[in-house]
């Protein structure tokens, strides 16, 4: 299929679409699917076969329509309401709207800050295109960005224009993408890899899973196009075990793809060729780690080497290999289509462009946000989010995961961009965002990571094999009421220790946790060890813990 | 001038104030021994592929934003390196402490007393109390084998005799299972040494092994000297054949 | 070893064996294709015994002691059968602050056994997840395959004990529904 081809499809798919004169879109992210919207489905279509109007009324299956707490939801498009709370018995009040408006029914308000606030560019599909139908993504202008790169620019000028866009790596650190692009374009090498990073393992964050659920084929364009970029021609998608629905979504679309040519041999009748392979996770968080993640691939234990040499120069199996995260590969579409101006118009100085969040725990809405660069985050937790339930004071929001940091109140009205998150003792992380509120003891937090960390340890460095599992009984003595201020103190200089001689980003941002919430809770420890007491009641000090178990 | 046709280049660098040249192929742990400097090190060995686990030879080099391990970083112009900054020196004792805190390392009932690398580079790192709490794991010793006894009271997880016996004698009968503190140095399917299908009993683990983790059958306290020179010697003859 | 130089046969005459043949062929019975076919293997077996880890082992040419290192790497693989049904309670940071301890805590305490465990009779097998992904709808748990969102300690024992069959009845009488 070349370019005329496709866009002659997205035309004609386009006027099937428009004359249908009812949609009604049921959300099958996996949050809805939890709260069993497949039954909300199932009644949906036997109830229109009931009553004949099964060519009438278009049941559409969409990606996650965001507001995770409140589904199952359900979208009808005619006028425009979204129904919340859905369940099987509701559904002849929903088809019942489609003539008399919407009356009855649990109606979830579209005005909602939740939903005006939010600005989308990865997500824009996520709740409108049914993601098993390759003809609704390339109705929806998919493709358009990979077949214009690959028969009109060149690669250079498809770096050159990544790089004005000022995109940045979406898994964490933030590095720039077109320079990482360039180093491996200009490698030397007849091989060169391009692997997809969807090994998202920080507890707390959902964002790639939904964007490769809802919207697979945009992962797989950026993925092309990046690979036209540096000059490759094969690729892995590394997707963790425990999202069977993104890798079974994934297979479906590198198939339907390949099938229209728009993947694999010749892509859009040009000699460019890209082949895509889905590679399975196993349940490690360090295989987020680049050189893990490597490792993985080459059906190794997942440990970390050091580094350089960079998987740019040498990765898979020696050879130059480009690794980009999810939402990173899932933003390239748009800025090829709409231009590097366009995107580098959105968001802050030095940050690009919007951020997708998981904004969970003490929040009243709760679900998948995208967001430009730069908005605040008591934008994000009292506008969007709907402020702290149950007459609950906030506390604090922890970003960045097990290797982020818990920002206090009187950063409220901080801009959220790589560089503030990092002045404070956090990182964007892949875009996990937990509020906490009064209920919740920060000691106790920072104890719950640095156990996280101590067992996703691949042991292969002593400073991180040994170090967290020692921070982590410190921890156990400080919220047990047993530790004194040299327990303190020795928790403090292995902070230190661990951080600067870890041999991988696990090891050294492992003692973020605690840093953080030392430095902005620091009472909250001094209560646990001087006072015997957990000031948020979370912490049952009875001084019986505090040998550490080898079981 | 550099010889254009060489694979390396002549690079000039500061260890320690002091000016040193090195070629451009080689560590910073191999250009420092060359000038008598000596990194301590631990999963390093001569002769065996480096992997930059146990980080006690890492050094602060001026500009890096981290410190770096010496035996896998190579030379470059201009480098400025400190291998023996106060906070490199501490770090090195912490990291030390941790391994004597992780498992039992009781050195006056070892085998290897007084011929142990863990002992040793303890001393050269002015190591005189261990301030981190002890984790004293009771784990089962291993005295399946006719001739050798694995003992994981004593590992320090260095995976010297993982990779000896697969780069040098090719047996690949060691690998390390698990995870993070609960990782273990196995044998073939995690059964008994003795019964292992693929050890040629050569015995080269155990004298890679730099404490009494692995040791000869009938060793008392203090007797178990280790033989390494083997391994220069395959490595060199090797490299003739090849 | 044998069967090392020839291709070895599988462990049993089970046909599943024919699936996890499938996904070594598909990737050339190449050595990286271990995760892969440990995959497989747990996929279609539920669990990886000394037979199927030898069995790879041979057929990728891969040294045994390899096998069992990765094997025993990744927390996905199990390397004892699972009870009849699996209760994964997520322990995502999410769900921890809404009480996903508690959970843990409930369970263990009413079946005997630990995270990780199977109950004695096969029945149940408790796992924790590090993060489900269902963080919107915290805390959640997994019993056999299928999401429970917003679970209490209270609507859980009551799900396991439908799925198991016991006698959940006598249970429901007395307990008001939530």
């Amino acid at each position: 299929m070349n370019l005329d081809e496709l866009q002659k499809m997205a035309e004609q798919e386009r006027e099937v679409k428009e004359g249908q004169p009812q949609k009604i879109r049921v959300c099958m992210g996996t949050g809805c699917v939890a709260s069993f919207s497949d039954r909300v489905l199932q009644a949906l279509n036997e109830k229109c076969k009931e009553m004949g109007l099964e060519r009438d009324v278009l049941r559409l299956e969409v990606g996650c329509l965001g507001l995770c707490s409140n589904g199952p939801l359900v979208k009808v498009d005619k006028h425009n309401t979204l129904y919340q709370h859905v369940t099987p018995e509701d559904v002849p009040t929903i088809l019942e709207s489609l003539k008399e408006g919407p009356g009855e029914g649990d109606i979830c308000p579209t005005d909602l800050p939740f939903f005006t606030r939010q600005q989308k560019i990865v997500l824009e599909n996520s709740g409108v295109i049914n993601p098993d139908q390759i003809e609704e993504y390339i109705a929806a202008d998919g493709y358009l960005a990979l077949l214009t790169a690959v028969s009109q620019m060149s690669p250079t000028e498809v770096i050159a224009e990544i790089t004005h866009s000022g995109l940045r790596g979406r898994g964490g650190a933030g590095y720039p993408t077109g320079l990482k692009w360039n180093t491996v374009a200009k490698a030397p090498s007849e091989k060169k890899y391009v692997i997809c990073n969807g090994d998202e393992g920080d507890p707390g964050a959902f964002m790639d899973r939904s964007v490769m659920e809802d919207d697979p084929h945009r992962v797989l364009e950026g993925m092309a196009i990046a690979a036209y970029a540096v000059g490759a021609d094969q690729g892995y998608i590394y997707v963790r075990a425990e999202y069977p629905r993104a890798i079974k979504r994934l297979k479906t679309a590198i198939n339907r793809a390949e099938r229209l040519g728009l993947l694999g041999k010749n892509i859009g009748g040009t000699p460019f060729s890209f082949h895509v392979e889905v590679r399975v996770g196993a349940g490690a968080f360090v295989c987020g780690e680049e050189t893990a993640l490597i490792a993985s691939i080459e059906g190794h234990r997942g440990q970390p080497r050091p580094r350089p040499p960079y998987p740019a120069q040498s990765g898979l199996w020696g050879f130059p290999t480009l690794i980009n995260n999810v939402e990173t590969f899932a933003n390239v579409p748009s800025i090829i289509r709409r231009g590097a101006a366009w995107f580098a118009g959105i968001g802050t100085e030095k940050s690009k462009g919007t951020k997708v969040f998981c904004l969970t725990g003490a929040v009243a809405h709760t679900g998948l946000i995208e967001v430009p660069m730069g908005i605040t985050l008591r934008e994000i937790v009292f506008d969007i989010g709907g402020g702290i339930p149950n007459g609950r004071k906030f506390k604090a929001v922890q970003t960045g995961g097990p290797s982020g940091g818990c920002i206090p109140e009187q950063f409220l009205d901080m801009p959220v961009d790589y560089d503030s998150l990092k002045s404070v003792g956090s990182i964007m992380g892949s875009g996990g965002m937990i509020v906490i509120d009064d209920s919740s003891c920060m000691v106790d937090v920072a104890k719950y990571f640095m156990e996280f960390c101590m067992s996703e340890s691949c042991g292969k460095c002593i400073p991180c094999r040994v170090g967290t599992a020692q921070m982590y009984h410190l921890l156990q003595q400080i919220t047990a009421g047993e530790a004194t201020m040299t327990e303190l103190a020795l928790l403090e200089e292995l902070c230190e220790m661990v951080r600067d001689t870890s041999l991988c980003g696990l090891g050294q941002s492992a003692p973020n946790p605690v840093i953080s919430t030392l430095r902005f809770f620091r009472e909250e420890y001094l209560a646990h060890i001087q006072e015997r007491r957990c000031p948020a009641g979370v912490c049952p000090i009875t001084a019986t813990e505090g040998v550490l178990s080898h079981a | 001038m550099p010889d254009a046709t060489a694979l390396y280049q002549v690079v000039t660098l500061v260890i320690n104030g002091v000016e040193i040249s090195a070629r451009s192929d080689q560590t910073i742990m191999q250009a420092a021994e060359e000038n008598e400097i000596e990194i301590p090190g631990l999963c390093h060995l001569t002769g065996l592929k480096d992997i930059g686990a146990c980080r006690l030879c890492v050094v602060e080099v001026k500009g890096a934003p981290r410190l770096v391990p010496s035996c896998v970083t190579r030379v470059a112009e201009g480098m400025e390196i400190f291998t023996h900054s106060e906070r490199v020196v501490n770090y090195r004792r912490t990291i030390l402490e941790m391994l004597y805190a992780e498992r039992n390392h009781v050195c006056s009932v070892c085998v290897s007393n007084g011929h142990c690398d863990l002992q040793a580079l303890a001393l050269k790192c002015g190591l005189e109390y261990v301030h981190l709490p002890y984790m004293t794991p009771r784990l089962k010793i291993d005295a399946s084998h006719d001739r050798f006894v694995y003992d994981p009271n004593r590992c320090v997880l260095c995976t010297r005799c993982v990779r000896v016996c697969d780069e040098i004698e090719g047996a690949h009968t060691w690998d390390v299972m698990g995870r993070g503190i609960e990782a273990r140095v196995v044998t073939d399917l995690g059964q008994p040494w003795g019964e292992s299908e693929t050890c040629t009993g050569c015995g080269k683990c155990v004298h890679v092994c730099p404490t009494g983790a692995l040791f000869e059958k009938g060793k008392s306290v203090a007797e178990m000297e280790k033989r390494r020179q083997f391994l220069p010697y395959l490595t060199v003859m090797r490299e003739v054949k090849r | 070893m044998p069967g090392l130089l020839s291709k070895p046969a599988p462990p049993s005459e089970d046909k599943r064996w024919r699936i996890v043949e499938a996904t070594m062929r598909r990737n050339g019975y190449a050595p990286h294709a271990l995760i892969e076919t440990l995959h497989s293997i747990q996929e279609t077996f539920g669990y990886l015994d000394e037979a199927s880890m030898r069995y790879t082992a041979a057929s990728l040419r891969v040294p045994l002691s390899k096998v069992y290192g990765v094997a025993t790497f990744y927390h996905f693989f199990a390397l004892k059968p699972q009870g009849k049904h699996v209760c994964v309670v997520c322990m995502g940071t999410s769900c921890y602050i809404k009480g996903a301890g508690t959970l843990l805590e409930t369970v263990e305490k009413e079946y005997g056994i630990r995270a990780g465990e199977t109950t004695p009779d096969g029945e149940i097998s408790l796992l924790k997840a590090r993060c489900i992904g269902s963080c919107g709808l915290a805390p959640a748990c997994v019993l056999d395959g299928v999401v429970a969102p917003k679970v209490t300690p209270e609507n859980l024992l009551e799900r396991l004990k439908e799925l198991t069959g016991q006698p959940a009845a006598a249970q429901k009488n007395g307990a008001s529904k939530p």
